[in-house]
């Protein structure tokens, strides 16, 4: 019962505490709102460029133009050794006849001189269309692919390509940096205005210290008092982020936004806000009670 | 057995200045003594190693057969606990109130308000600051605010009271009003008291056991004494 009354009282002095230094309060929360508020927006950002460099990957085909007197069979045998392909993810067979009609209904040129080869007469290629698994290897990939017996020529914009994968790999790098280095800013900048906060009252922690508090008891409602001061900080960004990020999602999703941007496209604000939230919560709370903490054990040491 | 004891105690600091030198003093349970001296003397450090806000670097300091130079940081408080201290500049929280301050330990200790109550309210009768239980520190005068102390201080009835110049911040009237509020304390409950001061006139006018101090060294020990037996600290 003794613990519940001590825990009940510094649950209850935190509060009063919060009140009672209010502007030492607002410093806290206010730096807590703007940090966790940049750490919200590089987690956005970051996920936001990973998915688009993934979405961009996954369009990324090789076109696999099989001889041209290729049978039925063969066009079998190659269709069962392209999927036993390492890398392979998936296989789309596109014949040659297929490809005529497609491109007799394209437009009136195509169908005109679509309709000068005869009957049995067809110049075009019987195709496979192949996605990978991991772009990164599509240069392997396609080479094992040109061995395979019957394949004449094997397309997928080499250079182009090599490039791309380059570049996501910096973006992706720098996104993650970017968040990493944001959070740890975040923790030195919440722990620090706590600490200012605790410094400011080390008498107080004095004073605790002679009448015969226990350091335990000193340090539970300054510990509380930072939780509350980063949870309280952390509410502010948290709505930020699920208004804001849902306001723009819906802006870019509107009809006239996706014909002029084609390839941004924001993710579900459902699958990414909440999680957002959850992480700029913990942070908040967290680095505000080790913040705390940390500052009021200097304090307590003889 | 003594209430009070340091036997051979010194106490050099960190910066190298000397404390204490080689003090062996004794206190009997229920006692007024009054330590004077200079600034510098060394009667700060030897009232703080009573309540273990310094370590001797060497000798034994004893409170009620506790040998508290032995005690570890985190068991302390057990020992402040058991002892009440009034200070110069109060000490004080400044925002709470009377009444929330002198609560303050106890209720640290984890009692139940039921039980504070009247403990809280029978320190402060015994201050003669019951009306006051409301205010906050800055409401109240240098004397109010001593008082507060003193309650704070006698609100756990303590075996032992340790005032560190009580009277520092307070004018003549007031300092003799609480010196005769602590000398009350002492007869009426038995607590021991030992008191570090500048202030002739209170010392002279109670005429309690008087050590005096000097350069960190116990230069004397009068049962009856006063600063007219030392007229030239």
């Amino acid at each position: 019962m003794r613990i519940f009354r001590i825990i009940g009282r510094s649950i209850n002095s935190s509060f009063k505490s919060i009140f009672r230094n209010f502007s030492l309060s607002m410093a806290s929360i206010t730096c807590t709102i703007i940090t966790l508020l940049l750490v919200s927006i590089g987690i956005l950002l970051s996920y936001n460029i990973n998915n688009i460099t993934k979405d961009i990957e996954n369009e990324l085909t090789i076109v696999i133009l099989m001889d041209k007197k290729i049978t039925s069979e063969e066009l079998d045998v190659a269709k069962t050794t392209l999927k036993s392909v390492d890398n392979v993810e998936n296989v789309k067979f596109n014949s040659k006849e297929a490809i005529k009609k497609d491109l007799a209904s394209q437009n009136d040129t195509y169908a005109k001189i679509v309709e000068t080869w005869g009957e049995d007469e067809n110049p075009l290629q019987d195709s496979f269309v192949i996605t990978v698994v991991n772009v990164k290897d599509i240069n392997e990939t396609a080479t094992t692919i040109k061995n395979i017996d019957k394949v004449d020529r094997v397309k997928y914009g080499e250079s182009m390509v090599n490039e791309l994968i380059n570049i996501f790999d910096v973006v992706k790098n720098a996104t993650i940096v970017l968040v990493v280095a944001l959070v740890l800013v975040t923790t030195f900048l919440i722990g620090n205005t706590i600490k200012i906060t605790i410094f400011s009252r080390r008498s107080e922690i004095d004073i605790m210290r002679l009448v015969g508090t226990s350091n335990t008891v000193i340090k539970l409602p300054f510990i509380i008092e930072g939780f509350l001061l980063g949870t309280i900080g952390s509410i502010i960004p948290i709505l930020i982020t699920i208004i804001g990020y849902t306001y723009a999602f819906n802006s870019l999703s509107s009809a006239e936004m996706t014909n002029i941007l084609n390839v941004i496209k924001l993710t579900e604000p459902s699958s990414i806000v909440y999680l957002t939230s959850l992480i700029l919560l913990i942070i908040g709370s967290v680095v505000g009670m080790l913040g705390s903490l940390r500052a009021v054990r200097r304090y307590l040491t003889i | 057995m003594e209430f009070i004891e340091f036997k051979n105690c010194s106490k050099v600091y960190k910066n190298g200045v000397t404390a204490l030198t080689n003090a062996n003093l004794s206190i009997k349970k229920g006692d007024f003594v009054f330590i004077i001296g200079h600034t510098a003397s060394g009667k700060s450090t030897l009232i703080k190693l009573l309540y273990r806000e310094e370590k001797p670097t060497s000798g034994i300091v004893s409170v009620g057969g506790v040998d508290v130079s032995k005690l570890r940081n985190s068991k302390i408080y057990k020992l402040r606990r058991k002892i009440g201290i009034v200070f110069q500049d109060f000490k004080l929280l400044p925002k709470l109130t009377v009444y929330e301050n002198v609560a303050y330990p106890l209720a640290s200790y984890g009692m139940k308000g039921s039980e504070i109550r009247p403990l809280v309210l029978s320190a402060l009768e015994k201050v003669s600051l019951k009306d006051r239980t409301r205010s906050f520190p800055d409401q109240l005068s240098g004397g109010e605010q001593q008082r507060v102390c003193i309650a704070r201080a006698i609100v756990n009835n303590p075996k032992l009271l340790i005032c560190d110049e009580p009277t520092g911040n307070l004018d003549p009237d007031t300092s003799k009003e609480i010196m005769d509020l602590i000398n009350k304390i002492n007869k009426k409950f038995g607590t021991t008291v030992v008191t570090a001061t500048h202030d002739k006139d209170i010392v002279n006018c109670l005429k309690k056991r008087v050590i005096v101090m000097k350069d960190g060294l116990i230069e004397g020990d009068y049962l009856k004494g006063g600063y007219k037996n030392n007229e030239n600290i």
